[in-house]
């Protein structure tokens, strides 16, 4: 994976695993590696790993049993939760690009209305 | 394991290679040491190694003076080779485990199979790449509490670095610390958790890495040229 150097490494890596659970390529109840493994694989600080165990289960994307690991969470709610964080960063990130190009809100929204017109809709 | 500098200096006659440095190193971490050349780096190492006397000042570790006991405790790997040609990588082990109490010849072995090398290897023909793994191969098995490195990326291939970096996260002691030297800054920035800037003698900066992302939105290397560029 390629990181920014500039920003907090625990975040990149964060974002990366959570779009690794979103797109299904891990799944609910998997068990993740251990915090070691984890910083080998990335191969970032392992101080960084454990920061990003700590912040994963703080905001109830993983759990820990004690002595067995950390798994991704199986909870339909918690998934749901961050399902809708993460498109709701996206359309975010879209909206104020787009702002940033001086388009107005609803020039956005004919423009997304307008790419469906042009494109079919959802499946590829 | 907590390893302190106080007033620390080291003169070459007039010249001043460490100049009144204080600095605290603790364990758990990766360190980067930074500076530009003659910033007194390697003196720093080598004092701290005890293989050069401090002019003034101290150095101690977990609050004792250094001495032959607190030698034990710590690693040093110099740039240059220390392994003689003639020697096979088996001949360094048992030269390591000689000296070393603390040597742990099947680490070793671990570590020298995961990184495609074995102890009938002879020294001399080792590239530059095979031979910087073998000498952190040595210094990993010595389960030193401070593991100082100094430029162990030096002249090697990107895929050699690749592994180095690593070990040196696969293995970094929990409850001890490395410190690497080099000036390869833009290899060590998600590696290390610290970094300590050094300028003529002097500790400038003391950082956690990830502070300074979040805090400052700079990564070590925008903070090195923030450091140092001012000089020209």
């Amino acid at each position: 994976m390629e990181f920014q150097n500039n920003i907090p490494i625990y975040l990149q890596v964060i974002k990366d695993i959570k779009s690794r659970i979103l797109s299904g390529e891990i799944h609910p109840g998997d068990k993740l590696p251990s915090s070691r493994e984890m910083a080998v694989r990335y191969g970032v600080n392992p101080n960084t790993a454990s920061r990003i165990y700590n912040e994963m289960e703080r905001q109830g994307i993983t759990f820990t049993k004690r002595g067995i690991g950390t798994f991704v969470t199986e909870s339909d709610e918690d998934l749901a939760e961050l399902r809708k964080t993460e498109v709701r960063k996206l359309t975010e990130k879209y909206v104020s690009d787009l702002t940033k190009l001086g388009l107005k809100g609803c020039e956005i929204r004919s423009e997304i209305k307008q790419y469906f017109l042009e494109n079919e809709c959802g499946e590829k | 394991m907590e390893l302190v500098c106080q007033n620390l200096t080291k003169k070459y006659f007039t010249k001043k290679a460490v100049d009144g440095l204080n600095l605290k190193i603790e364990s758990g971490h990766i360190y980067a040491l930074l500076g530009p050349n003659g910033s007194g780096k390697s003196t720093l190492m080598k004092m701290i190694a005890g293989l050069t006397k401090p002019s003034e000042g101290s150095i101690t570790l977990d609050n004792e003076q250094l001495s032959w006991k607190t030698k034990e405790k710590i690693s040093y790997t110099p740039t240059e080779p220390f392994f003689f040609g003639y020697m096979k990588i088996d001949d360094v082990a048992k030269y390591y485990a000689d000296f070393f109490e603390d040597f742990d010849m099947n680490l070793f072995d671990k570590v020298l199979s995961e990184m495609n090398l074995d102890r009938s290897m002879k020294t001399k023909s080792l590239s530059s790449g095979m031979m910087a793994k073998a000498k952190i191969a040595a210094s990993i098995a010595r389960r030193s509490e401070l593991i100082m490195l100094d430029e162990p990326l030096n002249g090697i291939d990107l895929l050699a670095r690749d592994s180095i970096q690593e070990l040196l996260i696969k293995y970094a002691p929990e409850n001890g610390s490395i410190l690497i030297s080099s000036h390869m800054v833009e290899e060590l920035e998600r590696m290390v958790d610290r970094t300590i800037f050094m300028k003529n003698g002097r500790l400038v900066a003391d950082t956690d890495v990830e502070e300074l992302r979040m805090r400052e939105g700079l990564s070590v290397a925008d903070k090195y040229r923030q450091l140092y560029s001012e000089e020209a």
